[in-house]
């Protein structure tokens, strides 16, 4: 039976308790629906929560670890046999899944029957063919032993899918039983259910500091993995990016700095453009402008923040760049040869730049329409002029929370990705100047992560150092930031 | 008390704007001006960005095609059936009829094999596929509508460098450009809406032309479905414990900090998170929708719980006292009535928060979702575990690739993009219009 049916019956099996226990309810009070402490509904949630949430919650961790501890058990076996010496655990585990996989879907698709599965195993070219023609590709170093791996594989994960089976749906009607049992008119079925409710309702919230574990789980796991395979020292302090793409060789330079520069260089170009112009449109905007233009050109730079990444991404490599290159480059209308491509930090920190203007206006707006108007009629009637009141009076009043702005913009443009990946190019480097391509953190953990390399080359696990030192960075900033901004806003509330 | 003895100086008259007050006012003149440049500044980025789209998108939309009408009778059919290459035969009875055709309307025209497959590709596949399905049309005339080759149709689009075409060039000479001319005017050429680039499947880098963007279309609508399904309720609950049920706590403020932390994590951090639990430890299929909508759930958890909180907050607390004072619990006062008051407000928040999820690349990139797709699920549990692009994914997947054909195809996805955000965005600000209340 596959998840979606057990899921369905889990579903009937509920409602089913729900009517059958609100019935039985209703029963033992002689139909008299006062008499019961609870209404009636109430009874038939209490069934329907006991039927389908403890047999839900064991079948998503049935799904989440039967796959391991299946996969442990096959590798420990598959290591008392004969793993030879250049065999990589992982590599060797992946390829039995991929033949147990390629047979499930021949059975599926009706290429061969439940029982010629077993047989077809034995002959490895016969397997290869049959298995290409419903998509699945093997490598050629598939031995004998892989495939009666994914034999066993296949047998345990058939085996305990019926136990999963059988498990779920002995709790539901266990959890059916119990409600049964307990139904009847003094039964506080009201007060049952809000407590189970209520426990939801905070398993809900918990999500939130799952999200947090896991990512911090998967960083710093990966992260441990890959300074055991290359040396700290060298990823914070080399001044060379160059991975080997063989993916097995010792001898690439893994240094941090080259691609924090880019990132930080890209990040600066792109707050040059983003603050002045976001700014000072927030400044016009709830300072000067009147309800009709405020009414036209806010929406219209919020629609700038609701443009998705990619789209900024395409517009820095197929329209910024050349437009900058027929500038700047070679042969271009100012003659001065400084840029070799279109990919370089200007076009990624122009486009980034475009994108955070709304992002700094409109926090800079909620930041300016908090200074109280009392100080700024005070100015005004000591006899400043309108800018006057602004540059003097109200920028250092909404100061703090400005920075605050300024600093969560920095941590977005840090973050950014696809702008990057299109548009700033793929070389790292160390250079001052804007026109060059250069690469960033977060282009580089795309492009570890999106290439053939296995997971356990440090050219892959470096991803994930990079991903923690990204995180790392923009969470420091976010804290300080909304630190700020929280101060800030206690002085005028 | 230095500053009242200093002495001012006299003011010739009132009516004339001293030195010092010019200046000022010039100041004042100048602020203002800065602030309407800075507005120009944005609103001409979002102009030339617009511009740039629809410029470069609109003509993915179109594709020239040829059409010919063609008869074959039946003994032409059975004779090319009975050879061994009968693609070959096939193609020989269209160009038959293209002479044929070219000749009445006075083009003077060579059409060889190698000429036609410049000027439309292999067509005499699509001619058997077509008579063997339907023996009834034969000997009938039929009109046939094949898309014209790749460069033809940069040439009517006008993106074609026309001055690099040499004589030696395999895919298309000069005279092709002539003869293609004559056709168009002659009515075998014609460019029409492109309906394969809204329904069909991506193509290999052998027929850039007939890449189209609906099978990732498919997969973004599957992982929103995910999103919805599972980041509406979670992060509900989460909103009505956190607003409505939480005690002021070390924990609850805890989940606060997590909440809003969350919100500012970079995406691509969503994305190893990702790589690292759902694919590496859980084994999870790679390149799934499954996958990728439960990335793009964590990741939009945040907004939703953000924007549930405030429209629950802005119920007022006048409504559960009310609820409370006629004897419901706590839980009925807020499933009964806050929620269904908050309702549109959520509405709104999650439209927004699948609006947000539905253009992010990044994370998608790392879970696999950039492969190449060749055709539609079957199933919708199979759309789901197997493997699938993304409409922003299928994107940068093309963009990467260096046919030119494939960049306008790009822009004309995000063109596709922007029209289901300008939906979404559309749709919420009518909720909010249609619903919003104020208490």
């Amino acid at each position: 039976m596959s998840v979606a049916w057990l899921l369905t019956a889990l579903v009937l099996l509920s409602l089913a308790g729900f009517f059958i226990v609100k019935g039985r309810a209703l029963a033992s009070a002689d139909g008299d629906r006062r008499s019961l402490h609870s209404l009636p509904n109430y009874y038939g949630y209490n069934a329907m929560l006991l039927v389908f949430v403890p047999a839900f919650f064991v079948m998503c961790a049935w799904l989440v670890l039967q796959p391991i501890l299946i996969g442990a058990s096959v590798s420990s076996e598959f290591s008392e046999q004969n793993l030879t010496e250049d065999m990589n655990m992982s590599l060797v585990m992946s390829d039995v899944r991929r033949v147990a996989d390629g047979l499930d879907q021949a059975i599926a698709k009706g290429a061969i029957g439940e029982d010629e599965a077993e047989e077809v195993a034995a002959d490895l070219d016969g397997l290869k063919t049959l298995l290409s023609s419903v998509g699945v590709v093997l490598g050629s170093d598939v031995s004998d032993d892989i495939v009666a791996s994914a034999q066993d594989y296949r047998g345990m994960a058939g085996t305990w899918s019926v136990i999963r089976d059988v498990v779920v749906l002995i709790l539901a009607v266990a959890g059916f039983a119990y409600a049964w049992s307990r139904t009847n008119a003094s039964f506080r079925a009201r007060n049952t259910v809000e407590r189970a409710v209520l426990a939801l309702l905070i398993g809900a919230a918990f999500i939130a500091i799952l999200t947090t574990v896991g990512i911090i789980y998967s960083l710093i796991f990966n992260t441990v993995e890959f300074f055991r395979l290359y040396p700290a020292s060298e990823f914070f302090f080399l001044l060379e990016w160059a991975p080997s793409f063989s993916g097995r060789g010792g001898s690439s330079s893994l240094g941090v700095l080259p691609l924090l520069w880019g990132t930080l260089y890209i990040s600066l170009v792109a707050l040059a453009v983003a603050v002045p112009v976001g700014l000072l449109s927030a400044i016009y905007l709830s300072e000067y402008a009147s309800p009709a233009v405020r009414g036209i050109a806010k929406p219209l730079l919020e629609v700038l923040a609701g443009i998705p990444t990619i789209v900024y991404g395409l517009f820095a490599l197929l329209t910024v760049g050349p437009f900058l290159v027929s500038f700047f480059g070679d042969e271009g209308y100012l003659g001065v040869n400084w840029m070799g491509g279109g990919t370089a930090v200007m076009t990624a920190g122009l486009v980034m730049g475009i994108m955070l203007i709304p992002f700094v206006s409109s926090l800079s707006d909620d930041i300016i329409n908090a200074v109280p108007q009392a100080m700024r009629d005070g100015s005004l009637g000591i006899g400043a002029t309108q800018s006057e009141t602004i540059r003097q009076v109200v920028l250092p009043a909404a100061l703090p929370g400005i920075v605050g702005a300024i600093l969560l913009a920095a941590s977005r443009a840090i973050g950014e990705t696809m702008i990057v990946v299109l548009g700033a190019g793929a070389a790292a480097r160390l250079s001052l100047n804007p026109f060059e391509a250069m690469t960033t953190i977060t282009a580089k953990i795309v492009s570890q992560l999106t290439g053939d390399s296995d997971f356990a080359s440090p050219e892959a696990l470096v991803a994930f150092a990079l991903g923690m030192t990204l995180f790392i960075i923009t969470l420091g900033l976010n804290v300080f930031a909304l630190f700020i901004v929280r101060k800030y806003r206690e002085q005028y509330e | 008390m230095t500053d009242a003895t200093t002495p001012t100086p006299k003011r010739a008259s009132l009516l004339a704007v001293d030195e010092r007050t010019r200046k000022r006012n010039a100041a004042e003149a100048r602020f203002k001006i800065y602030g309407i440049v800075a507005i120009c500044v944005g609103v001409l980025s979002l102009v030339v960005l617009l511009a740039a789209i629809l410029s470069n998108g609109i003509p993915a939309f179109q594709r020239t095609v040829v059409q010919v009408p063609v008869t074959v009778t039946q003994e032409q059919y059975d004779a090319a059936e009975s050879t061994l290459f009968k693609t070959k035969e096939y193609e020989g009875l269209f160009v038959a009829a293209l002479s044929a055709e070219l000749t009445s309307a006075g083009i003077e025209a060579d059409i060889s094999s190698g000429a036609l497959e410049r000027l439309v590709g292999k067509v005499g596949n699509n001619l058997r596929q077509f008579y063997t399905a339907n023996e009834v049309q034969l000997g009938q005339e039929v009109l046939f509508e094949v898309p014209a080759a790749s460069r033809i149709d940069r040439y009517f689009k006008g993106t074609l460098a026309v001055e690099n075409i040499t004589a030696d060039n395999r895919f298309i000479q000069p005279q092709d450009l002539d003869v293609a001319e004559a056709m168009k005017d002659a009515g075998l050429m014609a460019t029409v809406f492109d309906w394969n680039f809204i329904t069909g499947v991506d193509t290999g880098v052998d027929n850039p032309g007939g890449a189209g963007i609906g099978a990732s279309v498919l997969g973004s609508l599957l992982m929103m479905f995910v999103v919805l399904f599972l980041a509406l309720p979670i992060g509900v609950a989460a909103s009505i414990y956190l607003e409505e049920f939480a005690p002021k706590n070390r924990l609850t403020d805890f989940i606060e900090v997590n909440i809003s932390n969350l919100a500012a994590v970079p995406s691509i951090v969503f994305g190893i998170l990702g790589l690292a639990v759902f694919i590496q430890y859980m084994h999870l299929p790679q390149s799934a929708p499954l996958v990728g909508g439960f990335v793009l759930t964590l990741m939009t958890l945040p907004t939703i719980i953000i924007s549930t909180r405030a429209s629950l907050k802005s119920v007022p607390p006048s409504i559960r006292d009310a609820a409370l004072g006629v004897g419901a619990s706590k839980m009925q006062a807020v499933f009964h009535h806050v929620l269904p008051l908050a309702a549109p407000g959520i509405l709104t928040g999650t439209i927004i928060g699948l609006a947000q999820a539905l253009g992010e690349t990044a994370p998608l990139l790392l879970i696999g979702m950039v492969g190449f797709v060749a055709r539609y699920p079957e199933t919708f549990l199979g759309g789901l575990e197997g493997p699938n692009s993304a409409l922003p994914a299928q994107i940068y997947n093309w963009v990467s690739r260096s046919d030119a054909v494939f960049t306008e195809k790009a822009w004309g996805g995000i063109i596709i993009l922007l029209i289901f955000l300008l939906t979404m965005n559309i749709i919420a600000i009518l909720l909010r219009r249609r619903f919003e209340r104020r208490w």
